[in-house]
C-alpha cells in the first residue's frame, strides 16, 4: 500500500498542474448558473483546449481517442483540476461520462465514428432520456414506447430530469421495444438527435430557479435503427454499462469542488462578524467543520481505495452506493452549517456585504441532488442491505 | 497510488483473526476483566505471533513490517474484542525488554493536559509508561499510587485512577513520543473501524434470524437503512484509517497529523454508532449484560479517547483549514 506519487505520476502530475496555470485563466469569468447556451459555449471552449492538450476524455481508452491514462492518474487530474478551479465537466457530463464510454464499449464502428469525436472536442452535447415520470426508483418499469416501421423505431412516450436537454446534440435514451416480457428483457438503448420532428422540450425549473432540468415529450418520434446500442431488447444491459461509469468516479471532481466550497466557507466564517468576534470563533461552527472535512478527507481515501480495489479486477460491491450514501450526507451537512453561519445573509440567494454567500444557498440547495439523483439514498440504502449485507429482499 | 491490502497483508489479517476467534472467544474476552483474570499465557501466544513485533525491524527481534501492517493487523484485533493493552504493547515493543515477547505487559498514559488521570490496564502491567510532550518516562506499576475503580465502564478494561501523574525515568525524547501519539492514535483508530465492523456483522445474523410478523426483521426497511449506514461509516471510516497509516510511513504523501485527526473522527463515529445501531437492532436483548452488544459499545468508547479524543481531533482539522 502506497499514496506517494510513482515517478511517472509524478511527472504527470507536474506537467497537468503547468498546464493548468497557464490555461484556466486565459477563460472568461464563469457564465450565470441558469445561463445553459452560455455555458455550453464556455465548457465547450474549454474542452476544446483540453483537446489541443491530448487531456481530453481522460478516462476514456486510447482506441476511442481518449488520453487512456491509469486510474491513478484520473484522480490527479480532478484533483488538479479541482485545485486550479477549473471548469467541471457539467453539459458535457452525459456526452463524456456516459455516451461516450458506452459507445467505446457497445457501440458499432460507424457510431463510435460519427460521434466520439464531436464528444471530445466538446462540439456535441449529450443528454439522458433514462427516467420517466412513473419509472424514478424503478427505471426498468419505463414505458416510452418504440414500434419498429422498416428501418426506423417510432418513439412516443415522456422523459423527465432530462439535463441540458435544450442545449443538447443528442439523447442517450432508454425505450420500451417489448411490452410483453419482464420488464428488464425489453428494453432498448438508442441513440436520438435531438432536431428530429415530434421532439418537445419543456424546461423544469428546479428549486434553485434555474431550468438545467427538462422534460421530453415524444410523439412518433422516427429514429432509424442504425442509432441502436446494442441488441433489441438488450438495453438494461447497456444502461447498466452506461451507469457503471458513472458509479466509479462519478461524483468525485464533484465531492473536491465541495472541498472548495468548505474553504469558502470557513472564509466567509472568518469575515461574519458575532458578539465578540467572528463566526470562526464560535467553537460549535469550527468543530462541526471540522467534521465535514474528515468526512470529505475520508472520502477522498474511500476513491483511491475504490480506484486501487477497480484497477486490481473490480469494485467492491456497493462501494457506489457507499460513496454516494456518505458524499450526499456530507454535503448536506456543509449546507447546513453554512446557512447557520450566513444566519441573515442566506434570507437571498445573492452576495451579500461582497462576501461569496450566495454559492453557499445554492450549494445547501443543490446537495438535494446528491440524495435523489442517480438513485435516492433510500434506494442506496436497499441496494447496499440486500446486495452487501445479504438482508432479505421485502419486495 | 495503492490503497488496498497486498495479498501478503490480507493473508497476515486472516492468520491474526483466525487466532483471535479461535482463543479469544466471547467467554475468554469477558473473562479478562474478572479480576486477577489476565491470562499472561494467552498474552505470551498473542505476542508470539509477532502481534506487537509488527513494526519492529527484524534485527530487534521483530517482523519489520510498516506502520500501515500494524494498522491492519489492531483492524482485526479491534473486530475480535481482543482484551489488553494491545496498542501500549505494540508501541513499547522496541523501546522495552520482554514487550515483543509478552513477557513484560506495560501500560501507556498520555499526560493530561486537565481533569483526572484515568489509565487502562495499570491493573495487569508491569510497567507504566508516561507520554508527553518531553518524551516517554517508566515507572513500574507496582510503584504507582492510585485505586482500581471497581466498576470500569467497559467490563473488560480495567481502569486506575491515579494520584497524579507519576515522574519517572526518562527512556526516550520527544520524537519518540511523537511517533507515539501518532502510531498510538492510528491503532486505536484501527481498533475502532474492526469494532465497527464487527458488531455490524453481530446485528445483521440476529436481524437474519429474529423474525416477527411472521418474517425476519431484516427484511423491514426501518432495519435495512440503519444496517446500511453503519455498512458505509465502516468503509468510509477504514479509508481514512488506510490512509493515516500509509502517511505515517509515507510522510511525503500528506499531512500525517491531519490524516490522524479525520481518521479518528470517522472511526470513533463509525464505532459508537454501529455500537449502538447494534443494540438497538437487538431489540429488548440488547440491552442485557448476556447479548455482546453492549461489550462493543463499551469498548468504542474506551479507544475514541486513546491518544486523542474525536473533538480534539476536528478542532486540529478547524484550525488546519482557518490558518
Amino acid at each position: 500500500m502506497h499514496l506517494r506519487d510513482t515517478e511517472d505520476e509524478a511527472a504527470f502530475r507536474s506537467e497537468l498542474r503547468a498546464w493548468l496555470a497557464e490555461h484556466v485563466p486565459q477563460l472568461p469569468p464563469e457564465p450565470p448558473h441558469d445561463d445553459l447556451a452560455a455555458r455550453r459555449e464556455h465548457e465547450a471552449r474549454y474542452q476544446e483546449m483540453l483537446f489541443e492538450a491530448g487531456y481530453a476524455g481522460i478516462n476514456w481508452p486510447v482506441e476511442g481517442g481518449g488520453k487512456g491514462a491509469s486510474p491513478s492518474e484520473q484522480l490527479i487530474y480532478l484533483q488538479e483540476s479541482a485545485a486550479a478551479h477549473a471548469p467541471e465537466v457539467s453539459v458535457g457530463f452525459v456526452g463524456q461520462m456516459h455516451a461516450g464510454p458506452t459507445l467505446i464499449a457497445e457501440g458499432t464502428p460507424e457510431q463510435q465514428a460519427h460521434h466520439l469525436r464531436g464528444i471530445l472536442t466538446g462540439e456535441h452535447v449529450w443528454c439522458q432520456g433514462f427516467s420517466e415520470p412513473e419509472a424514478g426508483s424503478d427505471l426498468a418499469s419505463l414505458r416510452t414506447r418504440a414500434v419498429r416501421d422498416g428501418d426506423h423505431y417510432v418513439v412516443t412516450g415522456q422523459k423527465i430530469w432530462t439535463s441540458n436537454a435544450s442545449v443538447a446534440d443528442y439523447c442517450e435514451m432508454l425505450v420500451r421495444t417489448d411490452p410483453e416480457v419482464p420488464k428488464h428483457k425489453g428494453i432498448t438503448w438508442l441513440i436520438m438527435p435531438m432536431d428530429l420532428p415530434g421532439i418537445e422540450v419543456r424546461p423544469l425549473v428546479t428549486a434553485q430557479g434555474s431550468a438545467e432540468f427538462a422534460e421530453l415529450f415524444l410523439d412518433e418520434v422516427r429514429i432509424p435503427v442504425a442509432n441502436r446500442v446494442g441488441d433489441e431488447n438488450d438495453g438494461w444491459r447497456v444502461a447498466n454499462v452506461t451507469l457503471s461509469f458513472e458509479r466509479g468516479t462519478g461524483f468525485v471532481r464533484e465531492m473536491l469542488d465541495t472541498t472548495n466550497v468548505m474553504q469558502d466557507l470557513v472564509t466567509i466564517a472568518q469575515r461574519t462578524p458575532r458578539a465578540g468576534g467572528t463566526a470562526w470563533d464560535d467553537p460549535g461552527i469550527r468543530r462541526d467543520i471540522g467534521e465535514v472535512a474528515a468526512e470529505l478527507d475520508a472520502l477522498w481515501a474511500y476513491t483511491k481505495r475504490n480506484v486501487s480495489a477497480g484497477a486490481r479486477g473490480g469494485l467492491p460491491m456497493g462501494s457506489g452506493s457507499a460513496f454516494k450514501l456518505s458524499y450526499a450526507g456530507v454535503v448536506q451537512r456543509l449546507g447546513d452549517i453554512a446557512l447557520r453561519v450566513l444566519d441573515r445573509s442566506s434570507l437571498a440567494m445573492d452576495d451579500i456585504d461582497g462576501l461569496p454567500t450566495a454559492a453557499q444557498v445554492h450549494g445547501r440547495l443543490h446537495a438535494f441532488a446528491v440524495s435523489l439523483g442517480g438513485g435516492t439514498s433510500q434506494i442506496q440504502q436497499n441496494i447496499i442491505a440486500e446486495r452487501v449485507l445479504g438482508l432479505p429482499r421485502e419486495r | 497510488m495503492d490503497l488496498v491490502p497486498s495479498d501478503d497483508q490480507q493473508a497476515l489479517q486472516e492468520m491474526v483473526a483466525g487466532y483471535a476467534a479461535d482463543r479469544f472467544d466471547i467467554d475468554t474476552v469477558r473473562a479478562f476483566g474478572e479480576p486477577g483474570g489476565f491470562d499472561r499465557s494467552a498474552w505470551a501466544q498473542l505476542a508470539e505471533l509477532g502481534t506487537f513485533g509488527i513494526a519492529v525491524p527484524e534485527d530487534r527481534g521483530g517482523v519489520g513490517l510498516g506502520t500501515i501492517d500494524a494498522v491492519l493487523v489492531h483492524e482485526t484485533l479491534g473486530a475480535g474484542l481482543v482484551p489488553g493493552p494491545l496498542v501500549a504493547a505494540t508501541l513499547a515493543a522496541e523501546l522495552l525488554d520482554g514487550v515483543i515477547d509478552g513477557s513484560v505487559v506495560p501500560a501507556v498514559l498520555v499526560r493530561p493536559d486537565h481533569g483526572p488521570v484515568v489509565v487502562e490496564h495499570l491493573r495487569d502491567a508491569d510497567v507504566l509508561l508516561v507520554v508527553d510532550d518531553d518524551g516517554v518516562s517508566r515507572v513500574d506499576a507496582t510503584s504507582v499510587g492510585g485505586s482500581l475503580l471497581p466498576h470500569p465502564t467497559d467490563p473488560v478494561t480495567p481502569v486506575t485512577l491515579l494520584d497524579a501523574v507519576p515522574e519517572g525515568e526518562r527512556i526516550a525524547g520527544p520524537e519518540v513520543a511523537l511517533a507515539w501519539r501518532r502510531t498510538g492514535s492510528a491503532l486505536a483508530s484501527s481498533q475502532l473501524v474492526g469494532l465497527s465492523e464487527a458488531c455490524t456483522a453481530v446485528a445483521v445474523e440476529y436481524a437474519k434470524e429474529r423474525q416477527q410478523f411472521g418474517k425476519p426483521i431484516g427484511t423491514f426497511q426501518g432495519l435495512k437503512h440503519l444496517l446500511a449506514d453503519c455498512y458505509v461509516r465502516t468503509e468510509v471510516a477504514r479509508s481514512a484509517v488506510w490512509g493515516a497509516g500509509v502517511t505515517i510511513d509515507e510522510p511525503e504523501a500528506g499531512d500525517v497529523d491531519r490524516a490522524l485527526a479525520a481518521a479518528r473522527v470517522m472511526a470513533a463515529r463509525a464505532a459508537t454508532d454501529n455500537a449502538k445501531t447494534g443494540v438497538q437492532v437487538h431489540g429488548g436483548m440488547g440491552f442485557t449484560w448476556e447479548v455482546v452488544a453492549h461489550l462493543y459499545l463499551k469498548r468504542a468508547w474506551v479507544l475514541e479517547t486513546q491518544f486523542q479524543n474525536p473533538d480534539d481531533a476536528a478542532e486540529l482539522i478547524a484550525a488546519s483549514l482557518g490558518s
